[in-house]
């Protein structure tokens, strides 16, 4: 019913942005981790994901999500959200990720923060 | 007393396979743009009635393997309420045991799920859980 989701990255210096398309369920939560992870593998520990191509997430992919913020950790790297529609940015909000991934309103002021 | 009816209803039986939330979504979205919420609240509808389909999908268990839901907005001279009504027929549960969620300890835990009531009740003005061995109702609402 629904297409695969997208996901497509690029190297900014010590970063990486990770930009999705789509709806963000089980199968779109695996492939987010999967690009992050195969960037973290290449040494990659700070990453932004642009989630401006995707207008609905669910708690399932929420949750593989929460999955890469513990690789991270683990790593002492950095995660960060832009581009957030507002519900999304609740959610993320309600559930606390703000406390592990700061959320940026956009690419550049994310790249800024996280490069700091 | 406020004189209040029903504007508009839809009724909506929907099979538990993969992604079938996005259908029920798009009815919310249809009811809620009716009543002239702002785009933000249709969107937290949206996301709230996805969660309530993948709670019944993934832990109901209902033989039947279908989801039962009521879209009714409310209201007199204007639509006031948006009530949803999600419902099963499978095993149950006791909401008092649900456990709420926190971010600190799924970090550490293996299974990293359990948030959609959580998200629920983040993104609705009213939730009510009604839960027994015959199945399971949740009813959300947002006012306009």
């Amino acid at each position: 019913m629904t297409d695969t989701l997208k996901v497509t990255s690029r190297h900014v210096g010590e970063l990486a942005v990770i930009y999705t398309e789509g709806y963000i369920n089980n199968q779109g939560g695996e492939e987010i981790a999967k690009a992050a992870y195969q960037l973290i593998e290449e040494g990659r520990k700070k990453l932004l994901l642009n989630l401006e191509g995707t207008k609905i997430v669910n708690s399932i992919g929420i949750s593989i999500l929460i999955e890469i913020i513990e690789r991270i950790l683990e790593i002492e790297g950095k995660l960060g959200f832009c581009r957030l529609t507002p519900t999304i940015s609740k959610t993320f909000h309600i559930m606390g990720l703000t406390q592990y991934a700061s959320i940026y309103a956009d690419e550049e002021s994310g790249i800024e923060g996280l490069s700091g | 007393m406020a004189n209040t009816a029903v504007l508009r209803e839809v009724t909506l039986t929907l099979p538990m396979v993969a992604d079938m939330e996005i259908a029920a979504s798009k009815t919310a979205t249809a009811m809620a743009e009716f009543m002239g919420l702002s785009l933000d609240k249709v969107d937290e509808v949206r996301m709230a009635v996805v969660e309530a389909c993948i709670n019944s999908f993934e832990h109901s268990e209902a033989a039947d393997s279908r989801v039962y839901m009521t879209f009714a907005v409310t209201g007199g001279a204007k639509p006031e309420k948006l009530e949803i009504t999600v419902r099963d027929h499978g095993r149950g549960f006791e909401p008092s045991s649900v456990v709420e969620p926190k971010i600190e300890e799924k970090l550490k835990a293996e299974r990293k799920r359990g948030w959609g009531l959580k998200i629920i009740r983040g993104l609705m003005d009213e939730v009510k859980i009604e839960s027994d061995a015959k199945g399971t109702t949740i009813i959300m609402v947002k006012y306009r």
